[in-house]
């Protein structure tokens, strides 16, 4: 399948998106320059991770009014896959295609580290080839990931299936100490209502190969090229090639 | 003109900057402090607007970026600067 990986002045992950897609899943994977509104054809799109815009006024607020992120509008109202990790979580909740915001860590600093992620619910296209209540160990890099909505939008999110991971520690329970930035109910991840645009803080692109600390992330990605060949296998959809040219 | 805009975190909206600075400040000896909620402070040139079509434009502005209504309240002044330019 043909993925786009959106680049920002600022992005730093992109590259490491396009790793895992091509190099580790064997994907057709392309830059798409923030400038461009031409998506080129793609299945799917990837936020990264970064700074987009030196991370001016808030984390995410700029990138939103790209070019290219008028096109990914289009693109997720047809229907179409878009992943956002960390700063790209932060862009798709400033453009409203997610809900609730992305806030300073309750801790006040920045924090890296690798952290367990339970699985909340494995019926989505982010995380079909998961077991619910499955933990997956990602890492973690960022400074405003605590996640935030309002009562009634979090009461939604959990009735509607749209949490997608919570911090867990070790035995898989969400205990305080295993949330690494006061996220609200520890979330970690979440998805629209439709169940096409996903976001999350951690970033399964730098959990892909052993030899730089574990490959759980390759199970979203996985998922997603599954659900995209199904998707293809049943005769495109709605979704393909709603914006730009096939090439 | 010139718009004076103040967004602050929404109430609800946990603001460990602020918390920490009130610890702080108990420790200087400032016992009377109670919350302190830390937000930013943006000023707008206008030209050539005012009055009531100002005050809608800059509302405008701040529901459209300067402030993100999940987690953040805004408020504003509009001061007639003579038209000085900075």
């Amino acid at each position: 399948m043909k993925w786009g990986v959106l680049v920002f002045p600022g992005s730093n992950d992109d590259q490491d998106a396009l790793w895992a897609l091509s190099s580790v899943h064997r994907q057709e994977a392309i830059p798409l320059w923030h400038k461009d509104p031409d998506l080129r054809g793609v299945d799917a799109v990837v936020v990264p991770g970064g700074f987009s815009y030196g991370d001016y006024l808030r984390c995410g607020a700029m990138a939103r009014f790209s070019p290219v992120m008028q096109s990914v509008r289009a693109f997720a109202a047809a229907g179409g896959i878009v992943l956002g990790m960390c700063n790209g979580f932060q862009i798709l909740c400033e453009a409203g295609l997610l809900p609730g915001a992305l806030v300073r860590n309750r801790s006040l600093t920045f924090v890296c580290k690798r952290v367990w992620l339970r699985v909340e619910n494995d019926r989505t296209a982010l995380t079909r080839c998961c077991r619910e209540g499955e933990r997956l160990q990602i890492p973690i890099k960022h400074g405003e990931g605590c996640y935030f909505a309002d009562e009634s939008t979090l009461r939604d999110l959990e009735a509607r299936g749209q949490v997608l991971f919570r911090y867990v520690d070790a035995a898989g329970e969400a205990t305080p100490e295993a949330n690494p930035n006061g996220a609200l109910r520890s979330i970690a991840g979440v998805m629209n209502a439709s169940g096409n645009v996903f976001g999350m803080m951690p970033h399964p692109e730098h959990a892909v190969e052993a030899i730089v600390g574990g490959e759980d992330g390759r199970k979203l990605f996985q998922s997603l090229i599954e659900e995209l060949e199904e998707r293809a296998a049943r005769g495109g959809g709605s979704r393909r090639r709603t914006t730009g040219r096939a090439t | 003109m010139l718009a004076k805009i103040y967004v602050t975190p929404k109430r609800g909206v946990l603001d460990p900057q602020g918390k920490a600075v009130a610890q702080a400040l108990h420790a200087l000896g400032f016992a009377e402090v109670g919350d302190v909620r830390i937000g930013k402070y943006i000023e707008v040139r206008l030209e050539g607007a005012a009055g009531e079509e100002a005050a809608g434009r800059v509302r405008e502005m701040c529901e459209k970026l300067l402030a993100n209504q999940v987690i953040e309240d805004f408020r504003f002044e509009t001061v007639d600067d003579g038209g000085k330019r900075s």
